[in-house]
Parts: structure tokens; sequence; C-alpha cells
């Protein structure tokens, strides 16, 4: 794993049944592992927004997965970056036992720390949530299970904007539009 | 955009058939089942219209469909029942998938209510069949019938083609709608023809002008583009010498002074070499496929690489580029052909010529014309019955030895005279691909060669011979071996010959039980007269040439190996 670059590969697609399937099959092909995957709507009514992170050798192998994934006809679009080209970021939700928590004593400078946002409290459990990047969520994990335990940990799947000025995906549509209707081939 | 509009509220299936119709189908293949019934019942209303071709079993159906496509420039149709008769079209879609072929299957499906419970005969066709289709869609309400089949054939149809998939619930089959058909031109995730771009053409022809020993590769994007009249030009302008991939063979006349013949593993010596001696190597509609390039370390490194594609995803895929040029090969081969300069390459194709003397020496005298007697080759059964059509027929192969000599030495004087596997490699392809494509083209013979090995996989498609009357011509090229495997144990696992050797049933006597004719051959001397009697028989026949054991398909660059690296015997290299 050393060596190899992780990509994060964003895709728009229709909000069709199986685009998912059809998305996993090309990284199956090419026996690369899905590291993250984050799945919603775009800001774009009616178009999803695939955002997955996976591990190639190099450059050209991503860019292959774009096209093959670009030329599927539910896709809209696809592409791909690397973390220098990206602001991104993960969340995690960490739960950890009421009790525990008290016996440990003072969480404060845990808090400020690790800039904690507390979203539940109840008689058996606590609950905090953490953004960041992998390393920082790992962090607080780590060090949550060292000091007071942990019940129940989640992170989520990468959510990544570009940093540079790169084309809307509404502007691609409409220069699509523009072009105007395919005449058929045959 | 067409409308065609009319107030009847009708069934799922009648707006199934009248959606169909509405595309110009005439012509479809398939199988009956339960959960595709009620599309059936409403077809029975409509045969007067579409030709429903009744198969033996459903992946004989998409090869049928397949021949069909292949020869007459249409969609090919296959409908078949859920679960099994789905399932069975797995390998013809994958087939038609690799080689761009635009078909429409459709499936029944169990009804809506009782998708993802195990129900009887269900299958997930949608999941199995999206890594082996253009597009699979899946159709729950009656409504979405007309739409989803308007759909299916533009895209089936447009850009690079291929197979579609429609699975239609029966419930959707029953239920009634109003009718309304409205052709799909325009999806706003789909981009079948990407514009082409001037700089790019102007950069390649720039390189073409410049070039001393250019080379150009014809796929089958010229055939799919129908740009076969724009490539002739572009050739004849430039002068440049071009080779054919298996699925470009016919795109160009096999004896057009700038043809050297075909590229790959067993494609002639001089577009092999040649490869890795000119300096721009021109690619049009082809995909670099590894049965082309062997091994891409020592592919072309000298040469700068300009390939002409519609589809991006093959641009650097297996080869680097030096210019792309996307788009269809009718518009971008125009556009280039008038920003190059009129020239002639007579001493680089002489380079080309000498190898043909080389490989007719070694190879094809020995094949075509064999002096000494002994058992029959392959290649002069097919060169006899090639001749014997005057050039004019389409030639079908299944795969194997039969399908490499076929294609070596079958003659074409038209585009879409060979239909074959390429990028599958089916074996049974070529019985029910031979029936479709007699279907697409029925004013012309069809010729179809296959093995002993390939025919007994789909051997019961003289059933739907039998069936229907149409009229094919077989010829068996019987040695008793799966003699490509056999060929790779000889060369290549020391003569250790596992489960190759066939014992095989009296093939004429299985003809004869489907009231086909056939005739044996074992005899040099009866070779002119049987295939002049095949030729002449009206309706379908088989002739079994009973050819050379052991014989063995030259030149042949081994897999793995560079494209400089051909054999033209055992041990013995160019």
């Amino acid at each position: 794993m050393s060596n190899k670059t992780l990509y994060t590969i964003t895709i728009f697609s229709e909000n069709a049944v199986g685009v998912l399937n059809q998305i996993t099959t090309i990284f199956t092909r090419r026996q690369l592992n899905i590291e993250t995957l984050s799945v919603s709507p775009s800001a774009l009514e009616g178009i999803h927004k695939f955002t997955i992170t996976t591990f190639a050798e190099d450059e050209s192998v991503a860019k292959k997965i774009v096209r093959q994934i670009d030329k599927r006809v539910d896709i809209l679009k696809a592409f791909y970056n690397t973390d220098d080209d990206l602001v991104y970021q993960e969340l995690a939700l960490y739960k950890l036992s009421t009790e525990k928590v008290m016996e440990h004593g003072s969480v404060e400078y845990l808090i400020r720390k690790y800039n904690i946002r507390v979203l539940e409290v109840t008689e058996d459990n606590i609950v905090f949530l953490k953004a960041g990047h992998y390393e920082e969520t790992q962090g607080l994990f780590e060090e949550l299970a060292e000091k007071i335990g942990v019940l129940q940990f989640v992170r989520s799947g990468r959510i990544a904007i570009t940093k540079s000025k790169i084309e809307r995906l509404s502007d691609i549509l409409a220069e699509r539009e523009a072009l105007g209707h395919c005449e058929q081939q045959l | 955009m067409k409308e065609e509009q009319s107030n009847s509220i009708v069934s799922g299936s009648e707006a199934l058939i009248r959606s169909l119709v509405a595309e110009g189908v005439d012509t479809m293949f398939g199988y009956p089942g339960g959960a595709i019934m009620p599309v059936f019942d409403a077809l029975y209303d409509h045969r007067d219209k579409v030709k429903h071709v009744l198969v033996r079993h459903e992946q004989a159906a998409v090869h049928a469909a397949q021949g069909y496509a292949r020869v007459s420039q249409k969609v090919g149709v296959a409908l078949v029942t859920s679960g099994p008769g789905a399932t069975n079209t797995i390998t013809g879609l994958t087939d038609a998938m690799m080689d761009s072929t635009p078909l429409v299957v459709i499936s029944g499906q169990v009804a809506s209510s009782l998708l993802g419970s195990d129900a009887f005969q269900e299958a997930d066709v949608i999941g199995i069949t999206q890594p082996v289709t253009k597009w699979a869609y899946q159709v729950r309400r009656v409504e979405d019938i007309p739409w989803a089949i308007s759909r299916a054939f533009y895209i089936a149809r447009s850009g690079r083609p291929g197979p579609v998939v429609i699975d239609i619930a029966k419930d959707a089959q029953v239920n009634k709608c109003e009718f309304k058909y409205e052709k799909t031109t325009f999806l706003r995730s789909y981009y079948p023809v990407p514009h082409p771009d001037k700089e790019k053409i102007a950069e390649a022809a720039k390189i073409i002008n410049e070039a001393k020993r250019p080379f150009a590769l014809v796929g089958q994007g010229v055939v799919l583009g129908k740009a076969e009249t724009e490539l002739k030009l572009f050739l004849e302008k430039s002068g440049i010498p071009f080779a054919s991939t298996l699925l470009g063979l016919s795109a160009m006349n096999s004896d057009h002074p700038l043809n050297t013949g075909m590229l790959g593993m067993h494609g002639n010596i001089g577009p092999n070499i040649n490869t890795n001696s000119c300096d721009v190597l021109i690619a049009i509609g082809m995909r670099f496929d590894d049965r082309v390039t062997g091994n891409l370390n020592s592919y072309a490194k000298q040469a700068k690489i300009i390939h002409f594609d519609i589809d991006p995803g093959e641009i650097d895929k297996n080869v680097k580029t030096t210019v792309k040029v996307l788009g269809n090969a009718k518009t971008t081969l125009s556009m280039i052909t008038e920003l190059i300069n009129s020239n002639n390459h007579n001493d680089w194709l002489n380079k080309f010529r000498e190898y043909d003397k080389i490989e007719y020496d070694k190879v094809i005298k020995q094949e075509l014309f064999p002096e000494n007697g002994g058992q029959i080759k392959m290649g002069e059964v097919v060169h006899k019955v090639t001749e014997a059509t005057g050039n004019k027929a389409i030639c079908v192969n299944d795969v194997g030895q039969h399908q490499m000599i076929s294609s070596r030495y079958f003659k074409f004087t038209q585009s879409r005279s060979l239909v074959t596997s390429g990028g599958l490699g089916t074996m049974g392809f070529g019985l029910p691909a031979a029936i479709g494509a007699k279907y697409g083209a029925p004013d012309r013979t069809v010729c179809v060669f296959v093995g002993d090995g390939g025919l007994q996989m789909t051997m019961h498609e003289f059933g739907t011979i039998l069936e229907t009357g149409v009229d094919v011509k077989i010829i068996l090229l019987n040695n008793n071996y799966l003699g490509m495997v056999r060929q790779w144990q000889e060369l290549f696992f020391e003569e250790r010959y596992s489960e190759t050797h066939l014992k095989n049933p009296d093939f004429i006597k299985v003809a004869d039980a489907y009231n086909i004719a056939g005739r044996i051959v074992t005899e040099r001397a009866e070779l002119d007269d049987a295939i002049q009697e095949m030729l002449n028989h009206k309706g379908s026949f088989l002739l079994e040439v009973v050819v050379e054991t052991k014989g063995m398909v030259y030149p042949m660059v081994p897999a793995g190996g560079s494209v400089t690296d051909v054999m033209v015997g055992k041990g013995e290299k160019v």
C-alpha cells in the first residue's frame, strides 16, 4: 500500500436504481478496494453525487477507471483528484459510557483539544462528534479507547470539494444540451 | 422528434410490440416462457409485421440477433423469459458488449409484487447483466414500457453501439396504459458522439503529412460508423498502407492495393512486424486488443500514435497516444482527408510485400495449394469456398483454428461480410449467428465455418433451421480435436493432449435427422464438386470436410510475445 496514491473519485449520476452496482463492478474488475464511499443528492435536483476514495498504483489507473465510469449511460460526469487538490472532511461518532466518563473526571481538555461536539448525554451514554481528516478522527478514537473506552464508533466516507476553479456540472450539462441532439448512427 | 400517437388504451405487451414496430423492428429471435407469455400473446396479433424466429436455446437467440445486427446495420432484438431464459443470454450479451454490437434483449420478469422474494424463475437480471451491457433497465410500471424501449434503441445504436437489456415485470406486461411513442434523441447523462476537435485533427494531419512510414490500423469502428467510403478516400489520397483487425476485415476490399492484411496473433507477417518499423501508427476505430498488440512493452514504441475513436474510454487504455481524435470516423476521416497531402509510400508498401512473399512460401502455399497429397488442409477448403461464391458471400465463423483460417483466407468484396466472435471468442457462436445473418441479409449467401467442437455447443440450432427453412451453408472442418487448444498443447505444453481429442457423432446423420442435406468429404478430389452441390442446394446444407488432424495455424505471435516474434512453423521464426 505504501507506494500507492489515494485518489478521490467524484461521480455525478442520475438518481437511478443500480448505479452503485455499475460503478463498483468497474472497481471489481481491476481488483481495487473502495476505501470510503459517500452518496447523497447533489445541489442539482435529481442528480446524485458519489465520493469514492481508492488507492491506485498511478494516475493512469485512476484515469482509466474514471473514463470507464464516465461512459456508463446513467453517469453524468466522473473525475478524480488527489488530496492536494481538495478540501475534504470525514465525520466520526463515538459512544462512551457515562459512568466511565464520570470515573475519568474532566473531559474539557479532550473537548478543546479535538474540537469535539457533544451530541447527546443520557444516564447511560454520551455521544461525541468529531469532524476532520482520517488521522484526526482516528487520533481521538485511540485516545478515547485508551483513557475511557469506546462503546461504539463509526466514521463516514469522505466528502470533498475541489480547491481549483473547475467546470461546474450545470455548465457541462448546458453545453451538452447546446451541442444538440445526437444523430443516430445506424 | 417523431411522435406516434394513439388514444387507444392497450396492454403493456401490446405497447411493447407497437414500440418495437415504431423502432423499425421487423425480425426478432426468441423463446417463450411463463413470465413473457403476455408478450408472445400480443405478438400473435402482429405476425404480419414482426417475424419471430423461434430458436432452440436463448443463447442462440442472442447470437442470432448479433449475426442479424452485424450484417444489416439494424439493432438485433431477442425476446426471452425470466430466470433461466434471461441467464442463458449472458454469453451473447457479453459477446455483443465486447464486439460493440447493437442489441435490445427483452426479458420477462416475475410480477413486481414478487420481486426480491426468490419467486419461481426469478433472477436478478439487472444485477447480473449490468457489467456486460451498455444499459440494463427493469420496467415495473406499464406506462414506462414505451419510454424504456425508446431509450433502449437509442442507447443500443448510438455512439459506440452495444447491448441493452430491458427486463419487464409480468404485471407491467398485462396492465393497461395509453400508448404514446416518442423517439429518444437526447439524454443529458449520455454523450455518444464527441464533437471533433479541429485542432487535434490539424495536429494529426501535420504528423501524417510529415510521416515517412505511416501505417493505418482499421477496426470495426469504421464499419459501425458507416465510414468505409471516407476511409477509402483517406487511405487512397495519403497512400498509406493499412491492415485490419479481425472485426475490421471487410471494411475494405481484400485485394485493395494498399491492403496488407490482418493484424494480430494469426495475422499476416508484414503488418505485425512493420508495426515496429513504422514512424506513424494511425489507429482507426480499433481498441488495441492484446491479441493485436502482443506485449505492450515492445509495441510500436518508435512510432507516433494517432488514435481515432468514438469512445474516450479507449484512448490511452492500452497504448499511449500522441494525438487523440475523438468522434465518429465518418466525420473525422473526411475532415482529415481535406488536410492531408496526396502522397504515395510505395517503397514502404514494398516492405510489406517482401514479407508477403515469405508468408506465401512458408505458410500460404502449403495451406491453400498443397502439392504432396496428404490430408485436406483447412485453408484450401476456405479458399475453394470463397472462390466458388465469387468472393461475394458472408463469412460467419465459430471460434478456434477454423476461425483464424477462414478469416485469413476468405476474401471480402463488400463491407459487413465477416461475422465472428472477436473479443469474447465464444465457441458456439457460429451456427446461430449465421441463421441471424441470413435474416439480416436474405439476398446474400451465408457460409458458416465451424469446427467439430464449436458446432456441438449450439448444434440444437439445426432445429431452428428445420423449423424456419432458413438457408445457411454450414462448412464443418472436422479434425476430431479442439484444434486451437491442441495447437497450444503441441507448442507450449509438450504435446500433452489433455482433453482435446473428441469422439464425435455422425454429423451428417444428425443433420439428416433435422432434414438438413449434407455430404461428407474425405478426399481432396471431391471437394470442388461437393462445394458446388452445397451452393446449388436450395436450403441449408452441411458440408463436412475431414481435415488434417494436426493442422496448425501459422503465422503465430505467441501470447505475450512481441509483434516482431512471428512464428511460421514449429520453432521457426521469420
